[in-house]
């Protein structure tokens, strides 16, 4: 079998062999740190051009396809204009927030890296409380998005980053009862053992009709808590030109536009892991050479082509709705969302403490 | 007389406690174009909507004043530009009853079919930049990919896609393109095999549904008293539609319907339009194999004179009445013209219809009322 595993055990004996504990830990941490870096460089030039590409499908249309075969280097040649490009900060601008705001909106993306189960035994950190740790740090991101608003001394940015606020606060609640529910029925919040337990079939096929229910409303919740449409009130291009990043440019502009597509990539990665079995092969009952056959395909691929299907599907959210109004939004979740997932919830816990489900 | 400064110093002003100014414009990507809202909200909920206009004035009408009857026409292609065919269809029509020019029947066919081209292209773009508003990318590209057969019928017949310039008083400037009757069937065959898939991407779609419903309401009595004419005023009840009213050309030879709707609101204006395309194709269908033959252009003398007096003809543009009035002194020029576009009425109707919703109930709004600045600013 094709794993990672191997190979980042050797490094690791290799490390220990050859330094003292605590300076192999440094590297490993090096090591770590780089491969995370890069993973976000490459993961955003990959979900633009896919972006651009869907779109353009959607819209019956090529999309991007002179720089490089397909378009392939198009987002690296916008990266490199990005970088090139004046970073302008408003006359009477909050320095100090306005060019901190994107730092701390990419800071969220990557400590949301760390717990997530890229391939079998490929993990950063398997933290035992892996959910919560999720849950909490990516509401962390609108602070960062208010700070953008506020600094930028724009009335749009401003009415962006209010938008923002209500609409991320309220959509955690959802997507929050959504991720438990799988807790429920699991019974853990680490994220090693949640994919373990769906070694007999994913969450989504074996959870019964709240699993379902659950899937749906932590698609709708991590829409709206990334900020796309049709929950893309926060930026919303006809209304307030760019919501809460209208003053920036350059690459502080980029890392706003980055960090959304990384949280993305985050969100569908959670929940392709908690609801479509993360890394695991999929398995059907007693077809022992399916499951075989299935088992032959390397873990991280059977990973990324969950994540980029979840991702496919909220990108063909965006290109297909308008945009929702902002007290539509706001009562979509708390008079529809909200209630559905606390009975929701209920209905799980007693499924699991039943024991019904399979 | 306002300058750019007291603009800013004024709008300041405006904001008292508990109230923000923004303003929306004139470079703003809803406004489409260089229309400026002054728009005094209070959190979301918009309290008042100040339009400043004069942007892209320019001088239209004085400018036609000293141009010929024959080249004043063209002028006025650059104001309703998506309607700028019937724009100088009305011009034309007002010279022929002025001089009592006789125009064969074949150019009155012909002008009838490229008014509706022109409505059914405007209501596509217009279908695709309200949904660009509404936050719904996608439509604009399906409107546009039918909108291009139409703009591509019209290189093929006057050399030029947006602005026509095809009409001469008395009848047309060439005679049709070969090509001319094959193309719009197969236009015709296009656009009903595919106006469905607008029905499914946005008309049937439930997020546009409760963005439009019951969104900027304009009563059938403010739409009167607004002069809101076109669309936005049948939208609410008012049967205002020129080709019934005060047929001229073919129209009242061929059948239609006048497309009236009482709900008043955004999707009602919607909907008539998204109907208005559908009785464009319909007269489209009853006059194209009956092009009659014969000349395109009747007998003018080479320089027109209008009489002296007091002349005004109306014809319905894509947004609504468009009138041409005109003081002739007996010369060569209009000595004094005027002309009523419908974008100026219909935006007057904006402040009522917005206050009290929110900023996205604006852009609704405002995309229903088709606005094209440089038709309200002249």
């Amino acid at each position: 079998m094709y794993s990672l595993e191997g190979i980042t055990k050797s490094i690791q004996d290799w490390l220990f062999l050859k330094f003292d504990p605590t300076l192999a830990l440094a590297i490993e941490c090096v090591i770590v740190i780089l491969l995370a870096i890069s993973l976000f460089a490459i993961l955003g030039l990959v979900l633009v051009l896919m972006e651009r590409k869907v779109a353009a499908h959607i819209q019956i249309r090529l999309g991007p396809n002179r720089v490089g075969p397909g378009g392939m280097f198009q987002t690296v040649a916008d990266t490199l204009k990005l970088i090139m490009k004046e970073g302008l900060t408003p006359d009477k601008a909050d320095k100090f927030l306005f060019n901190l705001a994107p730092f701390v909106v990419m800071m969220v993306g990557m400590l949301l890296l760390a717990p997530i189960a890229f391939a079998k035994n490929f993990q950063i950190w398997d933290i035992n409380i892996g959910v919560l740790y999720i849950s909490s740090v990516s509401s962390l991101s609108v602070i960062g998005i208010l700070m953008a608003g506020w600094a930028s001394n724009n009335k749009y940015s401003l009415l962006g980053a209010m938008r923002s606020g209500a609409q991320i606060v309220s959509y955690e609640l959802s997507a929050g009862f959504a991720v438990l529910t799988i807790v429920v029925f699991t019974g853990s919040l680490q994220i090693s053992e949640i994919v373990a337990s769906q070694q007999t079939g994913w969450w989504l096929f074996k959870g019964h009709i709240p699993a379902v229910i659950s899937f749906v409303l932590y698609i709708i919740a991590v829409t709206a808590e990334t900020n796309r449409a049709p929950f893309d009130l926060a930026e919303a291009e006809s209304e307030l030109t760019a919501g809460f990043h209208t003053e920036y440019s350059g690459m502080r502009f980029a890392l706003f536009f980055l960090a959304e597509y990384i949280n993305i990539f985050i969100v569908c990665a959670i929940g392709a892991t908690l609801f479509l079995g993360g890394w695991m092969p999929l398995h059907i009952g007693q077809w022992e050479s399916f499951n075989h056959l299935m088992d032959y395909i390397p873990s991280s691929i059977w990973f990324m082509g969950k994540t980029f299907l979840l991702i496919f599907l909220i990108m063909w959210f965006r290109w297909t709705f308008p945009r929702l109004r902002v007290d539509q939004l706001l009562n979509l979740e708390w008079k529809y969302l909200l209630p559905i997932s606390l009975f929701n919830l209920l209905l799980a816990t007693v499924i699991a403490i039943f024991g019904w489900h399979f | 007389m306002y300058n750019q400064t007291e603009i800013l110093k004024d709008t300041s002003e405006l904001g008292t406690e508990g109230e923000l100014v923004i303003n929306m414009g004139p470079q703003h990507p809803a406004t489409h174009g260089v229309l400026h809202l002054v728009v005094t909200l209070n959190g979301e909920t918009i309290k008042k909507i100040e339009p400043h206009l004069g942007y892209i004035h320019r001088s239209i009408e004085k400018m036609c004043e000293s141009l010929t009857y024959r080249q004043f026409i063209y002028v006025t292609s650059r104001m309703d530009y998506l309607s700028s065919h019937i724009n100088n269809l009305g011009c034309a029509l007002l010279i022929e009853k002025g001089i009592q020019i006789e125009v064969p029947d074949r150019a009155k066919v012909i002008r009838v079919i490229l008014s509706e081209l022109t409505r059914i292209a405007s209501h596509e773009l217009w279908l695709g930049a309200m949904a660009m508003d509404l936050g719904a990318f996608t439509p604009f590209f399906y409107a546009f990919r039918e909108r291009e057969m139409i703009t591509e019928i019209m290189e093929d017949t006057c050399g030029a896609r947006l602005t026509m310039n095809y009409i001469v008083p008395g009848g047309l400037m060439y005679d049709l393109h070969p090509d001319f009757q094959k193309k719009v069937k197969a236009f015709v065959k296009q656009f009903k095999a595919k106006v469905t898939e607008y029905e499914d991407l946005v008309t049937n779609n439930i997020i546009f549904q409760s963005r439009t419903k019951g969104v900027g309401i304009l009563s059938a009595e403010d739409a009167i008293s607004f002069g809101c004419t076109g669309p936005v005023a049948r939208a609410s009840g008012v049967s205002c539609d020129i080709r019934k009213i005060y047929p001229y050309e073919v129209y009242d030879k061929v059948s239609f319907n006048e497309i009236l709707d009482t709900a008043g609101d955004s999707f009602a204006r919607y909907m008539v339009r998204v109907k208005e395309m559908n009785e464009s194709i319909h007269i489209i269908e009853q006059l194209i194999d009956n092009i009659p033959d014969g000349d395109f252009v009747g007998k003018t003398k080479n320089v027109l004179k209008l009489p002296k007096g007091e002349f005004y003809t109306r014809v319905e543009t894509a947004r609504g009445e468009f009138g041409v009035f005109i003081v002739s002194e007996g010369g060569t020029t209009p000595h004094r013209i005027k002309f009523r576009s419908p974008g100026f009425s219909n935006l007057s109707a904006l402040n009522h219809m917005a206050v009290g919703s929110k900023i996205g109930d604006l852009m609704a709004t405002m995309g229903t009322l088709d606005l094209v600045i440089p038709d309200i600013d002249r």
